[in-house]
């Protein structure tokens, strides 16, 4: 039988993944981008999850707006990703030290 | 008083008379001529004195009540009340008197003396502006306004005493004049701050009612026994602070050395505010206060000793002057010095009576002083005089009869009110007494000393002025002698006729409030039989022979012997480098509380300024800011990771707080 | 079956995941991606959001996956530069990835989030439609948030195209409102010339001497 932890420690596992690729992928902006989709993907788990278990559907709401702000957020993200690379020629994050202190 | 018109409006027609003549006279400066500038001045000082008239012949003679009334509330605070208002009283109504008419005479004077001055409408100005303060502080009914006409007098006087304003030293003696001022003026407004504490109220009549209820509180300044701490009267402390203001207003020691130094205005206005009136606003001001300094004895015998000291050494440093004007200025300071010990041995009416006697004929002095000055073509130095009494014989004669009055001759009025002091202090008990009475005594030889010295040189005697001056050498015009006959007559007259009402009648009762322990007044009323009398029993006293020996000693010195002098100066070189010095006062000031403050100042700016606020305040935390910075921007690495890892402990960090 | 199809789809989605962020080359790892993203949305299934699980796959997997592969490859990313590092950033990851699944878990573990707390929902009927309970409360309770939603999206392509556009200097447009609203008078212009008599062949002879 399936419990309401069993989807919640998925989300976990899933966001614990995505937050060790933010750490291993030090050259490529573009699998950083990914790793924060995993990361929405985990949370938005958690949200349909609960809204499931407590009956409530404002909980696939909240999720109906993260995906909204999500693609948003992707779409201007991989524009800036296209203007960087221009103006640098590289998305290396290693090399992206311009607000060095 | 007058039909038709209240008495407020009469009061406030003789304060608003010379205002008004003033703010012509200086506002609209370039806009009229001179005709005009005097003109208005002395209509407005003048009507103010016809009105002064009227309102003394009201109070003395037909012995009307006092009049105590408000005119106008500027605003009220917490239950107090800032009021401007007149109380009118006897007292009052004499100073009104002699100050409107000491102005009217140096108006008129003016006219003459200052003639070829470029600066005559603005001086016309300033001085019906003085005599408009000075109206403002005698008829006061509460301590602001008194307030008010204190500092206004102040103000006027550093205006006047640096009208010369290309001179450096008439410059510097106006500072001198206006920051001593300022330490005397720190002392009254701190009484005044005493008085409002103590009784809540600015109104004379109010404090004044209170005051014996008070008379026990005390107030310990300094916590602790020693030095000044401890439990000190109230009443004492007030009296004390307030008798510093006079100090300074007064010129009494060591707030004095303003004084001699303020002759570098022109001589008009040393006959009005440095003898005559500003000068006595102090020995007025602790007449009015006699209910409060009643209270005090400790405060009796601080003003006792410090008056006491004024009149003995600041007549010792005329001997040696030999600038005219300031031979009589030190006069000035050592006739205050009489006053003040008068008023500490609760004599406050024949301290009022002196301050009136000595306006008269030290008022006549200063104008003579002035009129010999223009004669000698704005030469000072006596040294360079002699033998004037054929060219200017009535500058010669008004002089003669001043120069008695000061040295205080039986008969004129210098004599009743300076021998009532002597006496009054001869009777007075308390602390310090006995110093004030040998110290006037001595100060009648010496007053006589120098006044004859002054007199002999400048009118006898050889004749030392250069061949140019001597050619126009001439008595001066009638705007000049009118006046002098005028301030000669009452010089003359007035003691003898008003003493016996001023002095042992009724004339101050209700105004000056005297404990029985103190009255030394009515100690004497008791032998008092009249002028006449006075003067028989007078002559066999010893005031009247010291004042002969002075005038013999004198006439010895510089008629006889004109030698000699200048042999004691040799011999008695140390003495004379004291006094030359004036007993290094302006010394010290100018070493030590001058020098001891730029120190002090140079130090903050060094230590204060520099070092601490500038480099260690500012520049420090702003270098402390840079270097933790400094330090701190390391953590920037601009590397994405590193913020996420941040990022990811403040996240560990907070779930750890929750679970834990 | 249920538990059956959780596990097998738990599994492929953390499989997916981890080789999304072991991958070296970006391309597959967005396929990578969209694996995970297809898992996902067959667990949302079993929890009863069909509408949510169908716009994943359709915006996900649909929009932003293809987005992301079009700048991928867009980009001239050289490949064998973007693999080093990676084992030595290994073990901090682990160890970050590790704690933060540890404190996750001791929250969402048993005690708290288990069926004694929360007891397993009641299955839908079957005409029961996700889609029109969702719309329900969109359209009435959140209807503000919707159009701030939308005016989100529409920032985001503004934002988006601003970012990207560049004008190079000699590139030649169409300029349609110029086009629209040129004049005849603009185009032609009719010059008027004076009719002149040819001059005599003798001047120009004389001219040249």
């Amino acid at each position: 039988m399936l419990t309401l932890t069993h989807f919640l420690v998925l989300g976990a596992i899933l966001f614990s993944i995505s937050l060790a690729g933010v750490f291993i992928n030090r050259k490529n902006v573009i699998i950083l981008l990914m790793c924060v989709e995993l990361m929405l993907l985990a949370v938005n788990t958690n949200f349909i999850a609960f809204s499931h278990f407590l009956g409530d559907t404002a909980g696939q709401v909240f999720v109906f707006f993260i995906l909204t702000v999500a693609a948003a957020e992707a779409a201007i993200g991989l524009a800036i990703l296209v203007v960087l690379f221009r103006n640098k020629r590289t998305i290396n994050v290693e090399e992206l030290d311009t607000l060095k202190g | 008083m007058f039909e038709n018109y209240s008495d407020s409006q009469v009061y406030l027609a003789i304060v608003l008379a010379p205002l008004i003549g003033s703010i012509i006279a200086g506002v609209f400066n370039a806009y009229i001529s001179r005709a005009v500038a005097h003109t208005v001045t002395i209509a407005g000082v003048a009507i103010s004195f016809i009105l002064a008239m009227f309102v003394f012949k009201y109070f003395a003679f037909d012995g009307a009540q006092a009049y105590n009334e408000t005119v106008y509330t500027w605003m009220v605070s917490d239950g107090i009340r800032f009021e401007v208002g007149f109380l009118i009283d006897n007292l009052t109504s004499m100073m009104l008197v002699v100050v409107s008419f000491v102005s009217l005479m140096v108006h008129l004077y003016t006219i003459g003396y200052m003639q070829e001055d470029p600066g005559y409408k603005r001086f016309f100005s300033y001085i019906s502006l003085f005599t408009f303060s000075m109206y403002m502080l005698v008829m006061s009914n509460n301590f602001l306004q008194l307030f008010f006409g204190w500092e206004a007098v102040g103000l006027v006087s550093y205006l006047l005493i640096g009208f010369y304003y290309k001179k450096e030293s008439a410059i510097f003696a106006n500072m001198k004049a206006f920051i001593v001022n300022r330490v005397g003026d720190f002392g009254f407004i701190l009484g005044i701050a005493g008085v409002l504490m103590v009784f809540n109220t600015l109104d004379y009549a109010d404090v004044f009612a209170m005051a014996n209820s008070k008379a026990d509180l005390t107030i310990e300044i300094i916590p602790g026994d020693f030095l000044f701490g401890g439990e000190w009267s109230m009443m004492t402390v007030i009296c004390i602070l307030l008798f510093i203001g006079a100090m300074g207003k007064s010129a009494q020691v060591p707030l004095h050395v303003w004084l001699p130094d303020s002759m570098e205005g022109p001589t008009p206005i040393s006959a009005l505010i440095h003898a005559a009136t500003m000068v006595t606003a102090g020995i007025f001001m602790v007449t009015r206060m006699s209910p409060l300094f009643e209270l005090s004895e400790t405060a009796l015998s601080f003003i006792l000793v410090i008056g006491a000291i004024t009149a003995l050494f600041m007549g010792f440093l005329g001997i040696i002057q030999n600038d005219i004007k300031r031979v009589v200025a030190y006069s000035t300071l050592s006739q205050l010095g009489y006053m003040t010990v008068a008023l500490g041995a609760s004599a406050y009416s024949a301290a009022v009576f002196h301050l009136m006697t000595h306006a008269f004929f030290k008022a006549l002095l200063f104008l003579a002083a002035g009129s010999v000055i223009i004669g000698m073509h704005h030469v000072q130095d006596i040294r360079k005089m002699g033998g004037l009494k054929k060219y200017m014989p009535i500058t010669y004669w008004t002089s003669l009869l001043g120069t008695l009055a000061l040295i205080g001759f039986p008969g004129f009025s210098g004599f009743y009110s300076k021998d009532s002091i002597i006496e009054a202090v001869h009777a007075s008990s308390i602390a310090g007494s006995d110093f004030a009475y040998y110290a006037v005594l001595a100060g009648v030889f010496i007053t006589a000393l120098y006044s004859l010295r002054l007199f002999f040189i400048v009118f006898h005697g050889e004749e030392r002025m250069d061949h140019h001056t001597k050619e126009h050498l001439k008595e001066s015009p009638w705007v000049v002698t009118v006046p002098l006959v005028l301030l000669a007559i009452p010089s003359v007259i007035i003691g003898g006729m008003t003493i016996s009402s001023v002095l042992y009648g009724d004339y101050f009762n209700n105004v000056v409030i005297v404990q029985q322990a103190h009255d030394v007044l009515g100690h004497l009323k008791e032998t008092y039989h009249g002028p006449l009398s006075m003067i028989l029993h007078g002559i066999t006293q010893a005031p009247f022979f010291l004042m002969v020996a002075g005038i013999a000693t004198a006439w010895y010195l510089y008629m006889k012997n004109p030698e000699l002098p200048a042999k004691i100066k040799g011999s008695f070189g140390l003495i004379y480098d004291i006094l030359d010095n004036k007993y290094g006062f302006d010394t010290f000031n100018e070493k030590v509380i001058a020098g001891g403050t730029r120190g002090l100042g140079n130090i903050f700016s060094k230590f204060g300024d520099i070092m601490i606020i500038d480099g260690f305040v500012v520049n420090g935390s702003a270098k402390s800011v840079a270097w933790f910075s400094g330090i701190i921007r390391h953590v920037q690495t601009g590397y994405l990771y590193h913020y996420a890892f941040a990022m990811i402990l403040g996240l560990i960090g907070l779930l750890a707080l929750v679970i834990f | 079956m249920e538990t059956i199809v959780f596990y097998v789809f738990s599994a492929f989605m953390i499989l997916s995941a981890l080789m999304v962020i072991t991958v070296h080359n970006p391309v597959r790892a967005a396929f990578f991606l969209v694996l995970t993203f297809f898992s996902s949305a067959a667990v949302w299934l079993l929890l009863e959001a069909e509408f949510l699980a169908i716009i994943l796959i359709i915006v996900y997997v649909g929009a932003v996956m293809v987005l992301f592969l079009f700048v991928v490859m867009m980009l001239d990313v050289n490949l064998a530069e973007l693999k080093k590092g990676f084992v030595k950033n290994l073990p901090l990851a682990v160890i970050v990835a590790l704690a933060m699944f540890a404190m996750i878990f001791m929250v969402v573990g048993g005690e708290q989030f288990g069926v004694q707390n929360f007891a397993v929902p009641e299955r839908h009927a079957a005409d029961y439609s996700n889609v029109s309970a969702l719309g329900q409360l969109l359209y009435t309770e959140y209807v503000y948030s919707f159009e701030i939603a939308a005016v989100i999206l529409l920032v985001g392509i503004v934002a988006a195209i601003s970012l990207t556009l560049r004008r190079r200097p000699n590139t030649r447009h169409q300029k349609v409102e110029d086009q629209v609203a040129v004049k005849g008078a603009d185009r032609l212009r009719v010059v008027k010339v004076e009719s002149q008599p040819r001059k005599h062949t003798i001047d120009n002879a004389e001219v040249k001497k």
